[in-house]
């Protein structure tokens, strides 16, 4: 797959030391949606921000359709669009008027047949001699999303969309972005949601503390996610696993009351009735049982945990 | 050259500008016009003339110049702090534009703004005083020069403003009282003589003076200091701009 963004090495420290970007290395793919999961403060804005040019990167290469962003800004920046985290609009100028304006900044001119696309396909047409301030914080962030939309870029960067939206707004949120895919736009959105990165993202890219730990396809993800626990609780304490269990690689508790048994809840055979049949043969009686899912949230909060353990190793 | 999106913040600019026409026009030239009624009827009145001119008519290119001055550095510190302020800058940050294209756009929509203010109260004072232009070529060259400079001033103010009082600071502590105290509403030569030395260091007597030439032919101070002091000012306001989009002070982290 050939990179619409390629990103090397890039590292931002800020004016009063705070080191936001810690060597990050990423590629962007044609027609994908890359979702960037991170705690807030992990350093997805301003990674966004720098290809976007509205941070000077500490060191490293970015280019954007083979331009590099600094020294062909215009060629790089042209294929952009940003959408940014907090509600910014000019609220007194008019809807329409505040979206031409953003075509203009791109050095297109005025084509108010596709201004009116957009703008129908973020219901906003209605509402474009409205002035920005008399709309609703839904549709003034469509009004974003339509002028990041004005100069058909090719790439849209979508930082924190649906940060303190309602459940409603969140799933239109995600509708449109399906759409805009389906138009052949590339997406790189930031969330701090695990929920909205599993249900948007192609692949997804785990940040941490100016660390890129993980980029990985969603599926794959998800597949390494399938892994299920069965937790067994018994009514007598145990001192060690009997070896006719061996088998099943049981792990056996701090208090020695519960056995944990590990599987893959998508393959054929699980083995959990076979277990069942040992368990019983070999005497041990159950007080009570249950299984849980690993789901992208443990998977997230490991990688993060590892990830500043790691940090705090190479820091000592 | 973005001249697309040199054109497009210039009319949004200017859209501001009839927006608010009240307070961008309106509120200009009526206070332009009381000051006319203030120092031209009511003073004037004492006063016959200064240096053989009329003192109504001679106070004209002062109040003109007062008006240019100060639209030109509000109009342009405002212009840039506000998309600093809400947040809007981003999307100049993140287009395909030089700082070039930014300031052109910018300062030559607030330049405009003042002339056209400026012109607005040049016909007005027709109806109180004969006015003669006596070289109307360098009267525009001042007019242009000064809005220019003083617009490149203001957008320097709203980069550095971190709040709104930072950007009203400069125009009411610094412009204004250089402008009463640089000859706009007297001939410098009407001062006691220790006064007269310490009004040549201020540097807007420069400008009122050459202006004031260019309507009638007599100055405080030689016409060519006063050509000399605003390009002197201009370059100076061009080279700090420059020196600003370098190192991204106070836009871009």
């Amino acid at each position: 797959m050939t990179a619409i963004i390629s990103i090397k090495g890039l590292e931002k420290t800020y004016a009063d030391g705070f080191e936001a970007l810690k060597g990050v290395d990423l590629d962007i793919h044609e027609g994908e949606i890359l979702a960037l999961l991170g705690p807030n403060g992990a350093g997805k804005t301003t990674l966004i921000s720098t290809v976007c040019g509205l941070v000077t990167p500490s060191a490293g290469q970015i280019s954007v359709g083979g331009h590099d962003i600094a020294s062909e800004f215009r060629a790089a920046r042209s294929l952009i669009g940003l959408v940014p985290q907090e509600i910014t609009i000019e609220p007194f100028e008019k809807v329409i008027n505040t979206v031409r304006f953003s075509r203009g900044l791109f050095g297109k001119r005025r084509d108010d047949a596709h201004i009116e696309k957009v703008l129908r396909s973020l219901s906003l047409w209605e509402k474009r001699n409205n002035r920005n301030q008399e709309l609703s914080g839904g549709m003034k962030r469509r009004v974003l999303i339509a002028k990041a939309l004005s100069h058909e870029p090719r790439v849209l960067f979508l930082d924190e969309p649906t940060a303190g939206v309602d459940v409603t707004l969140r799933r239109e949120m995600w509708e449109l972005v399906r759409q805009l895919r389906a138009d052949g736009v590339i997406i790189i959105l930031t969330t701090h949601y695990i929920e909205e990165a599993e249900e948007m993202a192609d692949r997804i890219g785990v940040i941490d503390h100016g660390r890129l730990l993980l980029v990985e396809e969603k599926q794959k993800l998800l597949h390494q996610l399938g892994r299920k626990e069965l937790l067994l609780e018994l009514a007598e304490p145990l001192d060690e696993v009997p070896g006719s269990l061996a088998e099943y690689d049981l792990e056996l508790s701090d208090d020695r009351l519960h056995l944990t048994y590990e599987f893959d809840a998508h393959a054929e055979r699980t083995g959990m009735t076979r277990l069942m049949g040992a368990i019983s043969e070999a005497g041990l009686s159950l007080k009570d049982l249950s299984t849980r899912q690993s789901s992208l949230e443990d998977v997230f909060l490991k990688l993060v945990q590892d990830g500043r353990a790691t940090a705090e190793e190479g820091a000592e | 050259m973005n001249w697309q999106a040199i054109f497009s913040i210039y009319r949004y600019e200017m859209n501001r500008t009839f927006r608010t026409i009240a307070q961008s026009i309106v509120s200009p030239v009526l206070s332009t016009v009381l000051y006319f009624v203030v120092f031209g009827s009511a003073i004037g009145q004492r006063i016959d003339t200064v240096e053989g001119i009329d003192y109504g008519a001679f106070i004209v290119p002062g109040l003109v110049m007062l008006t240019l001055l100060q639209q030109s550095v509000t109009n342009a510190s405002f212009g840039i702090y506000f998309p600093k302020f809400i947040g809007t800058i981003y999307e100049l940050l993140s287009a395909p534009l030089s700082f070039i294209e930014i300031v052109i756009g910018y300062v030559g929509a607030a330049a405009s703004k003042a002339l056209m203010i400026a012109a607005i109260i040049l016909i007005t004072s027709t109806f109180f005083v004969d006015l003669q232009i006596a070289h109307p070529f360098w009267m525009l060259a001042f007019l242009v020069l000064t809005a220019v400079s003083f617009a490149l001033l203001g957008f320097i103010i709203g980069i550095w403003a971190g709040n709104f009082e930072q950007l009203q600071l400069i125009p009411l502590l610094v412009i204004t009282p250089l402008v009463f105290l640089g000859g706009a509403f007297y001939s410098v030569s009407m001062l006691p003589p220790g006064w007269q030395t310490v009004t040549q260091f201020n540097p807007v007597l420069y400008l009122i003076s050459g202006f004031r030439w260019s309507f009638f032919g007599v100055a405080d101070v030689p016409v060519g200091i006063s050509i000399a002091a605003i390009c002197v000012f201009l370059a100076i306001c061009i080279a700090v701009i420059w020196a600003i989009f370098r190192t991204g002070w106070r836009i871009k982290p």
